[in-house]
């Protein structure tokens, strides 16, 4: 189980290649991969910024990951999440869930995004033509984080 | 009794700081407490009572408003995170 948070690019295809290298008991690899766009409420996104809480996240992405092995019988699991200026287009985060067959891998992916985008301290600032904003959270992903309690 | 807080992103910037060291009075003893307290210094402090869904951490765990607080404690406000 590996997180890491990073400032810098990284490759998506190297990533999960090594995630399941040497492991011949691997039969499934789902994967997330989030990306900034160029638009969002409205108003043309020319670049983005991350903070987040030095400490707190890495505890908070573990926990989360935690969770996931918890619920779900996974072999590993790999979480990078990108931190600083982005732009459009520039990979935000990867999620990569190794499992036996592709319903554990599926489901424990979908819920380490569901939960890093209600639980992580991260927080997002966008440069729009008509100036810098925070961007709000959605109530949508706290009710995708919320399904996964039942 | 002292404890460290951190503030982050748009509250960071209407309070013009990322963090400090507080001791605490005698009546705060939790974590509504602390907010409470900080938001009555008044003019931009306001801004930790009008934060919408206001999130708290203590010592890097997210916690309630009625979290206990100790000694050395690390307190964090924020608010809803927007990452992924």
């Amino acid at each position: 189980m590996t997180v890491r948070v990073q400032a810098g690019d990284f490759d998506i295809g190297a990533e999960i290649a090594a995630l399941t290298r040497g492991n011949a008991k691997a039969g499934a690899v789902a994967s997330f991969v989030g990306l900034v766009r160029d638009t969002n409420e409205g108003a043309g996104v020319a670049e983005m910024s991350l903070e987040h809480y030095p400490g707190m996240t890495e505890k908070s992405l573990e926990a989360i990951v935690g969770e996931a092995r918890g619920r779900w019988d996974i072999m590993d699991a790999l979480v990078i999440h990108r931190i600083g200026p982005l732009r459009p287009g520039d990979t935000i985060v990867l999620v990569a869930v190794v499992g036996a067959h592709r319903g554990e891998a599926f489901a424990a992916c979908e819920f380490i995004m569901d939960y890093l985008k209600t639980r992580a301290p991260f927080w997002k600032k966008e440069k729009t033509p008509e100036g810098e904003r925070w961007v709000d959270a959605r109530e949508s992903d706290d009710e995708a984080a919320e399904r996964w309690k039942n | 009794m002292s404890v460290r807080i951190l503030y982050f992103a748009s509250l960071r910037e209407a309070l013009g700081q990322a963090s400090e060291n507080i001791a605490l009075p005698a009546q705060v003893a939790n974590v509504g407490q602390l907010q409470a307290h900080l938001a009555a210094r008044g003019e931009t402090w306001e801004a930790l009572s009008k934060t919408k869904n206001l999130r708290v951490a203590v010592n890097q765990q997210m916690a309630a408003m009625d979290a206990p607080l100790k000694d050395g404690d690390e307190v964090a406000f924020f608010p809803p995170v927007t990452g992924g």
